[in-house]
């Protein structure tokens, strides 16, 4: 068990959104403020890291052929829990995330680390695969929200950094979330490109 | 009355709320299996498909939820009667139309996850929607979901010949497409029926 690969994977080398390119729905929809994407990125690492964590425990005793469904299930529950927590203490986010939370459960992030991490590793290094992978995506939201959110309405955290009418309100439209994520993917398509190149 | 409604419901998921290109919802099919023009064709049919029947069958789970106060536990419901809903589907089409279930492949166990589906039950229960209301939506949503992905993988096929700057390759230039199309159904935003 290598903590500071796994650290290293979830974040760069095999971040879920901008490698693995998964849960893109989530990733486009609800990064039009910074406060959505910390809301969203922090709900998918806590249900990550608990389904990784139940299913690590449980994968001698589930059978190999319903395993899928069993994860689903198991997945479900969290979200149901996260939904419910979310809506008694953070209403206001609970209200902008609106569907998007009850859809965290076809998240494909967190059924591909049950079926490719958590059901081959032991609870401790599957928590820990959670928690990583779980810090990328907040990452990618935080940095995709918040460029939307200062180019489209001018405002960082709901803080005013310059007059909206300046505003590329673009951004902030479904428009603004396909270009920014392929423009991401494309500096990540770069990096990778010259570092391969400086390792030969 | 009723028709004028239903009408309104159409038009809003093929055109105005297109579930893809203004709601986001089911990118990941969206995205993986808009490579070839067949399969896409194959995938937006059995999304209608699966989409109608699950509206259909999630309306009276909802009530029976609603009315043994278990209203919390819709997700948890809802995403197995779909599961369920699509394993009966493979199992029915490869005993019956076995050249459909081999022409779909491996798309139909993946609409089990795609957020479509899900989300237009979630929809449906979110919008009051009636029962006809529900399979209308359902059927509706998923053709606009053929409608983008149709459109999307004949630009996909000729983005193949062209040359874009090395680091946009593949995905990136995708994206960028889509964001492109998002832009133009944009247009429709203001379309409203005059009665």
């Amino acid at each position: 068990m290598n903590f500071g690969k796994q650290l290293k994977e979830g974040l760069l080398t095999q971040n879920p959104v901008l490698v693995q390119l998964l849960g893109m729905c989530s990733t486009l929809a609800i990064t039009t403020t910074v406060a959505n994407g910390i809301g969203m990125g922090l709900s998918v690492t806590i249900i990550l890291t608990l389904s990784n964590i139940f299913i690590s425990l449980l994968r001698r005793i589930i059978p190999e052929q319903v395993r899928i469904a069993a994860y689903i299930v198991v997945i479900a529950g969290f979200v149901t829990m996260v939904d419910l927590l979310l809506q008694a203490f953070f209403p206001d986010i609970a209200e902008s995330l609106g569907v998007f939370i009850p859809l965290i459960v076809v998240n494909c992030i967190i059924l591909a680390r049950a079926e490719s991490f958590a059901s081959k590793n032991k609870p401790l290094a599957a928590a820990w695969d959670g928690i990583c992978q779980g810090l990328g995506y907040t990452v990618i939201l935080l940095v995709m929200s918040a460029i939307r959110e200062l180019l489209g309405s001018g405002t960082l955290n709901g803080v005013e950094i310059f007059p909206a009418d300046y505003a590329a309100q673009m951004l902030a439209l479904p428009v603004g979330g396909f270009l920014t994520l392929g423009v991401l993917i494309a500096l990540m398509q770069w990096a990778q490109s010259k570092s391969g190149k400086g390792g030969k | 009355m009723e028709w004028t409604t239903l009408f309104d419901i159409a038009l809003g998921a093929i055109l105005i709320n297109n579930f893809i290109l203004v709601q986001f919802l089911g990118i990941c099919p969206f995205m993986g299996v808009s490579k070839k023009m067949d399969t896409a064709v194959g995938m937006g049919f059995a999304v209608i498909f699966v989409m109608g029947l699950a509206s259909a069958l999630c309306y009276p789970v909802n009530r029976l939820l609603e009315n043994l106060d278990l209203k919390y536990m819709q997700t948890v419901a809802f995403i197995l009667v779909i599961a369920a809903l699509v394993q009966f589907v493979e199992m029915f089409l490869k005993k019956s139309m076995p050249a459909l279930y081999e022409a779909l492949g491996v798309y139909l166990p993946l609409i089990t996850t795609n957020c479509a589906v899900l989300g237009v039950v979630l929809l449906n229960v979110q919008n009051n929607h009636n029962f006809i209301q529900s399979v209308v939506y359902g059927i509706t949503g998923g053709a606009g979901f053929l409608l983008a992905i149709v459109l999307f993988a004949s630009i996909r096929e000729r983005l193949e010949f062209s040359e874009p700057p090395r680091a946009f390759k593949g995905f990136p230039i995708a994206l960028v497409t889509a964001g492109l199309m998002a832009l133009s159904f944009m247009g429709f935003q203001g379309l409203q029926i005059p009665w």
